[in-house]
């Protein structure tokens, strides 16, 4: 096989970090590489230098042993390099088309040529089978449908060589499987695939090789079929991770919260919940499954206060409410861990120690008669810095400066050190690195073992699996059943998730 | 009431109602172009300003209109740029480079307005434009030959922006890229779009129609320059962008509806309605605010009035 790319002692320095340090990958042709490595391993910075949007300090880039230098993106296209970013690069206002020959020359310019490019965009898109009508705004397209026209967007240009970054992130199991279908048809095709991922299973299941980074380093380069999971967990991290929490048989207590018959309709006439009910118990973990969309983020939020509710009410310790508000709500010893740290769980452009009293700084010890006591909260941030070990240098550090796993483990540190005896978790480790993700499954299993209830909803279904006692399905915002986790077999979960209903006289709707 | 709508259904009423149209037109076209794009420019007030005064000292020193119109679009061209500059490359809040602008330009025009042509209160005329001369018989055609061919070079020159802007917008690659940039400039980066230079260019593109706005608000009629002589129309364009959903078709009729109450109110001063003169004076700019409470701001592009820096992590 040919090499059609090589990188070579890439090297980037920012001012307090050194983000790439010498690394050099080779990429051949038709070959999925993997580049593995925690958030802050340096993965991006060196895709960024690749892509033209960061100059490196030092190195070479070659392009099929011809030396290249790329200033930026424009450079990069014109190399036969495509990038399909993390957060995708998409106008929400403008077509499918529009959106894929923005800053192409076309023959006819400055004359656009819609229909010409549409008409070849469709011819694309029926190749892959992706099914995408190319006069449509990309606002009205789904996550999974956009990744397709990023996808397109590099096709339309004819990359050799497509660089996809944390693809999955954002996709539900199935995307994530179609996903996979149509790289390894690219790189039949004789196109090379570049993944950047810290997912383990993304890279046994699709990449030929692995090149692993940490801090900034290459830290080993192996064949994929000649590797397993533990080991690159292990290169990764730089310790063994286990993902083996003790199976301890929670003692399962008394409902603590119930939720009788609640419905939730949006703005534009939709059911997105339907008639839900359940209860949840001291000393257990209620995991909610289902892909992404079907009412998990409404269930959040009118569980918290956010959302008003139709039809029945909630009950927490005993209370009966037929509205919620968030005060309400943490008033009772509930915590929530939202969805999107940075719109809901953080103000960001405000100091960590701020951050860290949001839900209680209006009372004991905190504040009397209005007045915040500075220098209590000031403690408090470094005793929760210590504790729940935030990479942050002061407690004054502003929110939005510090990384997703630290700014996750403020809102965790907030959320729990009120020992609440509720905890709503919603998709609590997206986005995170395996160091982080353990250290937040370990905590979840911590406060059911305290006897607290905790409510985990989350589209990982590896997630649900490895920490919930009970296992509830929803789709289009109704529960397929609810069943206990050594019950169930994932092929029967992956049923309920495509909208099986498990027959009732099987279902254990209720503990005990 | 009768003799009232009579006033209004004349072809003399809606010709006039088009020559008050023109300065805003021309203003709101151009800045449509540079709204899109992200870029908010408030400062289209001092532009106009600005190049109404420098049409009518040009023309006034030289002799000559056309020399006066150079001088105007060189003005608003200056005031682009700095607003540029400020704006795009530095990132400065666009409100207050804009107010510091607008203000500045008020003080420079009637300083040097002082400075160059005195304080004499004798009123001072400059060469204009007149009405573009068509054939005889054409002008002869009843209501159209009143209504369209007894206009100044200005009011064509709008009429026919509002087409090639329409035009440049939804049917050319500089179109797509001017309203990528102002939705969501990163995308459009990473596409190969020079997010600046598109900026840049839509600015200096916008400051140019504010400088045929100027100069047909000082030049093209009375011929002369008062303090002030904008009195707010940049505003009004402004106004118009927002009420008129950011598309030329769209502002196209909010400036022609503002023309009409232009056109309305100096009918109502000069016939003998009995009520204070102020009164019409305000309508023009009553109507623009109900306009807005009613339409609403609608869309407006997600990277308006958001500065873009090309390093951001």
């Amino acid at each position: 096989m040919s090499i059609v790319l090589k990188m070579e002692g890439i090297t980037k320095i920012f001012p307090k970090v050194i983000a790439n340090d010498h690394i050099s990958i080779t990429l051949h042709k038709g070959e999925v590489h993997a580049l593995l490595g925690e958030n802050g391993a340096g993965k991006s910075t060196l895709m960024n230098c690749l892509y033209g949007l960061y100059r490196p300090d030092e190195g070479k880039i070659f392009i099929k042993d011809r030396e290249v230098v790329i200033q930026n993106s424009d450079d990069a296209i014109k190399n036969g390099i495509g990038m399909v970013h993390q957060h995708f690069m998409l106008i929400p206002e403008l077509t499918v088309t529009e959106n894929i020959i923005l800053g192409l020359r076309q023959s006819r310019a400055p004359l656009l040529d819609i229909d010409e490019a549409g008409r070849k965009i469709k011819e694309l898109s029926e190749r892959y089978h992706f099914n995408i009508n190319p006069h449509e705004k990309i606002k009205n397209l789904s996550v999974g449908m956009q990744q397709r026209v990023e996808i397109l967007k590099v096709l339309y240009r004819e990359a050799e060589i497509l660089v996809l970054d944390e693809a999955t992130a954002v996709l539900t199991p199935q995307e994530v499987r179609e996903l996979f279908g149509v790289i390894r048809k690219l790189v039949q095709e004789g196109r090379s695939v570049l993944i950047i991922t810290h997912k383990l299973e993304e890279v046994m299941g699709l990449s030929d090789v692995v090149t692993v980074l940490r801090d900034g380093k290459v830290v080993g380069n192996v064949i994929t079929k000649k590797t397993d999971p533990k080991e690159l967990a292990r290169m990764m991290v730089g310790r063994d991770v286990l993902f083996d929490f003790h199976e301890r048989h929670a003692e399962v207590g008394k409902p603590i919260m119930s939720v009788n018959d609640i419905s939730v309709t949006d703005k534009k006439g939709v059911r997105k919940l339907r008639n839900l009910s359940f209860s949840l118990h001291k000393g257990e973990i209620l995991g909610i499954a289902g892909v992404d969309g079907n009412g998990q983020v409404e269930l959040s939020e009118v569980i918290t206060g956010m959302l008003p509710f139709t039809g029945g009410n909630i009950t927490i310790k005993g209370e009966s409410f037929g509205a919620l508000n968030p005060r309400i709500v943490y008033e009772q010893g509930v915590s929530h861990i939202p969805q999107d740290r940075q719109h809901t769980g953080l103000v960001l452009g405000m100091s960590l120690m701020k951050n860290l009293i949001l839900t209680d700084y209006y009372h004991a010890p905190y504040s009397k008669n209005n007045i915040i006591d500075y220098d209590l909260v000031d403690d408090h941030a470094a005793d929760m810095i210590k504790q729940y070990n935030i990479k942050a240098p002061t407690t004054e550090t502003i929110a939005s400066e510090l990384s997703g796993g630290n700014q996750q483990k403020i809102i965790l540190a907030r959320e729990l050190c009120r020992e609440p005896d509720i905890l709503i978790a919603v998709q609590p480790t997206r986005g995170l690195d395996i160091g982080a993700t353990e250290f937040l499954r370990q905590k979840l299993i911590d406060q059911r073992d305290n006897g607290s209830a905790v409510l985990l909803i989350s589209t990982e279904l590896e997630e649900i699996l490895q920490v919930a006692d009970r296992i509830a399905v929803i789709h289009e915002g109704q529960f397929m059943g609810i069943v206990r986790k050594n019950e169930v077999d994932i092929n029967e979960l992956g049923l309920m998730m495509a909208g099986n209903m498990r027959s009732p006289s099987d279902s254990i709707c209720e503990g005990e | 009431m009768h003799d009232f709508l009579a006033i209004v259904f004349t072809a003399e009423f809606v010709g006039n109602a088009l020559k008050y149209a023109t300065p805003l037109l021309l203003a709101s076209l151009g800045l449509v172009v540079n709204e899109r794009s992200g870029v908010m420019n408030l400062s289209v007030e001092g532009m106009i300003l600005s190049s109404a005064f420098f049409a009518f000292a040009g023309s006034y020193f030289t002799g000559s209109p056309l020399l006066g119109l150079l001088a105007a679009l060189l003005a608003s061209l200056l005031i682009a740029l700095v607003h540029s500059y400020c704006c795009i490359s530095l990132g400065l809040n666009q409100v207050i480079v804009a107010v510091a602008l607008n203000t500045f330009c008020l003080g420079l025009t009637s300083t040097l307005f002082r400075i160059f042509l005195g304080t004499d209160t004798n009123v001072i005329r400059a060469n204009g434009f007149s009405f573009v001369r068509w054939p005889k018989f054409l002008t002869e055609i009843p209501v159209l030959g009143e209504i369209l061919l007894k206009q100044h070079i200005f009011t064509y020159v709008a009429l026919i922006m509002i087409f090639v802007i329409w035009w440049i917008f939804y049917k050319t690659t500089w179109g797509l890229e001017i309203r990528a940039v102002g939705e969501y400039p990163r995308a459009a980066d990473t596409m190969g779009v020079k997010v600046y230079k598109v900026r840049y260019l839509a600015m200096l593109f916008s400051s140019l129609m504010a400088g045929m706005a100027g100069t047909a608000l000082s030049i093209t009629g009375l011929n002369l320059f008062i303090d002030n002589m904008s009195a707010g129309y940049g505003f009004i364009a402004f106004a118009t962008i927002v009420f008129g959903r950011f598309h030329p078709l769209g502002v196209t009729g909010g400036a022609l509806m503002f023309g009409f109450a232009q056109s309305l109110q100096i009918r109502m001063q000069i016939s003998d309605i009995n009520i204070p003169y102020q009164i019409p004076i305000m309508l023009p700019y009553l109507l623009t605010i109900v306009m807005l409470g009613i339409i609403g701001s609608g869309s407006v592009p997600a990277s308006w009035c958001i500065p873009y820096f090309p390093d951001e992590e």
